[in-house]
């Protein structure tokens, strides 16, 4: 079977970058869940929650298939519109200065802070698993959403949870390189260009939904991304000047 | 009850993080949606007109952060 890279490229990105946004903020507490308690929890919670994900997953997705073609693109891209513009809203913010960066290393110290004052209860290892499994399984719902939402109306789930697995593989190889957060990663870049695309995705998805031809079918899809950039970036020259001098960092 | 609430929470929360941004939006996909299949409109009329609803709504929401930034 012939693939089609024009319509494979945008899904696997979108879902490479997109996970690994998601990625990243997990990996920062079960570091710092394994640093300051012990790599036992950290493991054991990140494990449970890929099961209790992967168990979403095969629940989910074939109960996708039963959902007539036209009423999923509709549903998925409506969720897409929701998800991507609270994305990009964020990350236009971000830019021009009006919110703080979401700062890894701050998170990091946060999280080892909050992890050590635990470290003399009795409860301390369960707290640290249960820490573990609940930032790898809410980050993970994400990226599940992810996944079913840019591969499942095209039959591609296949290629955008290969975009995901990557994305997880490339930044467990570096974290575990490195040793500690991952700040250095353009977080807000990425979360702008993956806020773009889900936004996009959506309306072109919300639009076939309907019934509507597109002009020049998959290509509108870079015609509603340009369309989107240039709001957004005119949007970021617009607001920077309202920058704040001092800002709180915080998520 | 607490952790299934709390589940419930992040579930929202993974689609909505300003309030108006969202019901704006969730209010235009349905005037669409009637558009389309009530009025009888083109639906590619209808896709663009979500399309140009969609940048009003973040136009929107951006302006109201930069009074809020302003104050």
């Amino acid at each position: 079977m012939m693939i089609d890279a024009a319509a494979v490229l945008p899904v696997m990105l979108a879902a490479f970058l997109a996970s690994t946004v998601e990625v990243v903020e997990a990996f920062t507490i079960v570091l710092a869940v394994g640093l300051t308690q012990g790599w036992r929890p950290a493991l054991v919670g990140a494990f449970l929650a890929l099961v209790a994900l992967a168990a979403i997953v095969v629940v989910l997705a074939p109960l996708l298939a039963f959902i007539p073609l036209a009423a999923l693109q509709f549903a998925i891209g409506a969720l897409l519109i929701l998800f991507g513009l609270r994305w990009l809203r964020k990350a236009i913010l971000r830019a021009a200065g009006l919110l703080p960066l979401h700062d890894e290393a701050r998170a990091f110290a946060k999280q080892t802070d909050a992890l050590k004052h635990r470290a003399h209860s009795q409860r301390a290892g369960m707290l640290a698993g249960f820490t573990s499994f609940n930032a790898v399984l809410l980050e993970g719902v994400e990226v599940v959403f992810i996944v079913l939402a840019v591969g499942a109306t095209r039959g591609m789930t296949l290629y955008a949870a290969a975009g995901a697995a990557a994305a997880v593989v490339l930044v467990t190889i570096v974290g575990l390189a490195v040793h500690r957060p991952l700040a250095k990663i353009p977080e807000n870049a990425l979360k702008f260009v993956v806020g773009l695309m889900l936004t996009a995705f959506g309306v072109f998805w919300v639009g076939e939904g309907l019934g509507a031809e597109w002009p020049g079918g998959d290509l509108s899809l870079v015609g509603i991304l340009v369309v989107l950039i240039a709001l957004s970036a005119a949007a970021v020259q617009r607001l920077r000047p309202l920058r704040r001098a001092s800002l709180k960092v915080v998520k | 009850m607490k952790a299934l609430r709390k589940a419930l929470d992040e579930l929202v929360h993974l689609f909505v993080d300003d309030g108006s941004l969202a019901a704006f939006t969730v209010v235009l996909i349905v005037l669409v949606l009637g558009a389309v299949k009530v009025v009888d409109v083109p639906p590619l009329y209808g896709a663009l007109a979500l399309l140009v609803g969609v940048l009003a709504i973040l136009a929107e929401s951006l302006s109201r952060a930069a009074k809020g930034a302003r104050k």
